[in-house]
């Protein structure tokens, strides 16, 4: 099969809005060489003898082949070898340069989160959060990097979040959306408690692997199924998160969904308003209704951009959800990047475009 | 709403009639299956998906002193059919024979629920019809179940779970749309679960409230699923009725649908169109539970991105307590569209109807 490579026009700089990118997935060269160095030789060892073991039966890729190699542009590999969001000179030219990027959030996958040994993942979340600021952070300041937690392991991840507490590397603590059991549930207050502690918002990526199949009827047959419903999925965490009172429970919590779509938001605050007003007598200890709590809670990154036509319809989707909650997001280097020139192809307020690619994200992760 | 908004002859596509007990059943076995269930100490198939006193599974005016509500056909006359003018309104009876673990069992109660409501209800008011209740444990069994009733005019479609041990567009279910397609039925997929999974995809929730809320996401993925998986190109004269999922949540999954159907299509390649176009001919939504947003205005906009005045239709989801009075059709739509929903479009979705 031949793949051809669409050349990207470049877009003139002069009309380019500084963007903050809301997720960027950096990758290691290699973990011999740049991981290692931060694990100790018996997870060294155990990583060469058992690999990484998720709750999914291949430890060579997911049973759901993406949709491309890596789930990458097949423009983003690096010209000098290695994988695609492996070698910052390159995401520099290839990405931040051009498309004017001031603010990049680094979200590794792949990296430490969801291992079934708990010991392991605590091991590696940590090397991956020095690796961050060895590789990225402390050569590019415009980048800042997730404080990665192995959540499935709460006292661990707290260890993790008070050891980088006040360290300015960090802009977030980052965790996967397929937890082992719904994320409000009170296995992970600790998490939260430590995150207000911190100072710092709660990021949750889409993906991962808990164990529950991708719906509540089962496993689906294919890809553009588990890609769609991660949407699903991050509404079922939500939903958890507002029912079990987390947010009353931690009024300084702010939670950011990535990579689950934005305009979906609606409709299940709709939802939950009703039934809570339906059935406050169980859940005495939501006091408030959620589409509240969501609003003043609650930030989304925008990319995959939904795309209605007419394309207007967005607008009052992101009226609905609020200006001032969206923050802009790229995904690259993976294949369903979006393009910040055409990810808000209708036409809108000055006020507003700037608050969306930029103001939002800096006023979120305090960095005005 | 002002009642004036209420079409006389409306079509209700979702109403719920309890079995009142297990022994009601017991007349629609045979000796082995009443024999098992007295013996083993089968117990009622009511489930968690309607806790019997919670707020939501029977609204405080429709609730008996005693009893299940809706388990006769003289009460569900007069307060579902005689309240809203109904002409005709279709029974989904949720009893929970999809969770059983028995095939076998599994068929004989579905036998059983079909029986029953034949005859107490569907032969004591000529204005009730019924969806077949079908083991979907197992598809041959589900067709021979079809197979048997079918010749009722007055079964009309044909009822599934949205959360069942696999997703809905899978192919080892296809026989039972052939048998839809082939008798004329829509596919009623109605909100609960067979139980075989945790209901989110993140695990089993803390609340019931949790588990209401995530009957929307269970059929956002079944939409995906009977799109992706091809159903609608095998059987292009089937429709789907997706009953007590709410609908405000739909364009927004269809946007996000079509999008990856945009990028990845070379995966599915049978789905030859835009999801947003199957969907609005394949899949038709019932009005309740309206998850409505706070404003008239608002769900005016809704409306019109769904795209399409064709896909909802009317419902009380009686006795299920999504309403008070006769309020079922919610601000914002208007009178012609409601006519729409409570007699044109049910009409057009339900062949045996027409």
């Amino acid at each position: 099969m031949n793949i051809q490579l669409m050349d990207r026009v470049a877009t003139d700089q002069k009309i380019k809005l500084a963007i903050a990118d809301c997720d960027i997935h950096p990758t290691p060269k290699s973990v011999p060489v740049e991981i290692y160095p931060y694990l100790s030789k018996r997870w060294q060892d155990y990583m060469e003898t058992y690999g990484i073991i998720y709750r999914q039966g291949f430890p060579t890729g997911p049973a759901f082949p993406k949709g491309q190699p890596n789930a990458a542009r097949r423009d983003a590999y690096p010209p000098g070898g290695g994988k695609p969001g492996s070698d910052l000179d390159f995401m520099r030219s290839q990405h931040l340069d051009p498309n004017n990027v001031q603010l990049g959030i680094l979200n590794p996958l792949s990296c430490g989160q969801g291992v079934q040994n708990q010991d392991f993942s605590a091991a590696y979340c940590n090397a991956v959060n020095h690796w961050q600021i060895a590789e990225w952070t402390s050569k590019e300041s415009r980048l800042k990097a997730s404080l990665m937690v192995p959540y499935e392991d709460p006292s661990a991840s707290v260890k993790e979040i008070d050891l980088w507490g006040g360290d300015s590397n960090f802009a977030q603590i980052l965790l996967l959306s397929r937890t082992a059991e719904p994320l409000g549930q009170r296995k992970y207050w600790p998490i939260f408690e430590a995150a207000c502690r911190a100072n710092l918002p709660v990021a949750v990526h889409a993906f991962g692997y808990g164990g529950a199949p991708v719906t509540g009827g089962g496993w689906p047959s294919f890809y553009i199924e588990e890609m769609v419903g991660h949407a699903e999925n991050t509404q079922s965490l939500l939903t958890s998160m507002v029912f079990e009172g987390v947010f009353e429970r931690f009024p300084t919590l702010k939670l950011i969904l990535v990579e689950a779509g934005f305009a979906w938001l609606p409709a299940l605050s709709w939802r939950l308003d009703k039934l809570w007003n339906r059935m406050r007598a169980e859940i005495p200890h939501v006091t408030r209704p959620p589409s509240e709590l969501i609003r003043q809670h609650v930030w989304l990154t925008t990319q995959p951009m939904e795309e209605p036509e007419p394309r207007e319809h967005l607008l009052d989707t992101i009226e609905w959800i609020g200006w001032e909650k969206l923050l802009f997001a790229t995904d690259y280097p993976h294949w369903d990047f979006d393009e910040p020139s055409r990810a808000l192809p209708i036409r809108v307020g000055k006020e507003q475009k700037e608050a969306f690619f930029l103001k939002n994200a800096l006023e979120l992760y305090n960095l005005n | 709403m002002s009642p004036s908004i209420m079409t006389k002859g409306a079509i209700d596509c979702d109403i719920h009639p309890s079995v009142p007990n297990i022994e009601a059943l017991l007349p629609y076995f045979n000796d082995h299956w009443r024999d098992t269930i007295s013996q083993r100490g089968v117990h009622d198939l009511q489930t968690i998906a309607y806790p019997k006193n919670a707020p939501l599974t029977a609204r405080p005016d429709w609730r008996p002193k005693l009893g299940m509500p809706a388990a006769d056909a003289n009460t569900i006359s007069t307060q579902a059919l005689d309240t809203f003018q109904t002409s005709i309104a279709i029974c989904n009876c949720l009893y929970g024979v999809q969770l059983l673990m028995s095939e076998d069992l599994a068929a004989a109660f579905a036998s059983a629920v079909n029986d029953w409501m034949i005859a107490e209800l569907l032969n004591k008011d000529p204005r009730l019809r019924a969806s077949i209740v079908i083991p979907t444990q197992n598809s041959e069994m589900a067709v021979a179940e079809i197979e048997r009733v079918a010749s009722d005019p007055r079964f009309v479609s044909i009822l599934m779970l949205v959360m069942d041990e696999k997703p809905l567009g899978r192919r080892s279910y296809w026989p039972i749309y052939a048998a839809a397609q082939r008798h004329n039925m829509p596919i009623c997929v109605h909100a609960g679960s067979a139980y075989k999974h945790p209901v989110t995809s993140v695990g089993w929730p803390s609340y019931y409230a949790e588990d209401y809320a995530s009957q929307a996401p269970a059929f956002h993925n079944m939409v995906s699923s009977f799109i992706c998986e091809g159903v609608f190109s095998e059987y292009p004269d089937l429709k789907v009725v997706l009953a007590e999922s709410g609908f405000s949540w739909l364009p927004a999954h269809l946007w996000r649908l079509t999008k990856f159907w945009r990028g990845l299509r070379a995966e599915i390649p049978w789905v030859d169109r835009t999801p947003t176009e199957i969907a609005r001919d394949h899949i038709r939504l019932t009005l309740q539970p309206v998850d409505a947003p706070p404003t008239s205005e608002q769900l005016e906009r809704l409306m019109d991105h769904m795209g399409s005045d064709e896909m909802i239709i009317f419902s009380t989801d009686y006795p299920h307590w999504q309403f008070d009075g006769v309020d079922v059709i919610p601000d914002g739509i208007s009178k012609e569209l409601a006519r729409k929903i409570m007699v044109e479009n049910p009409k057009n979705t339900y062949p045996r109807l027409q």
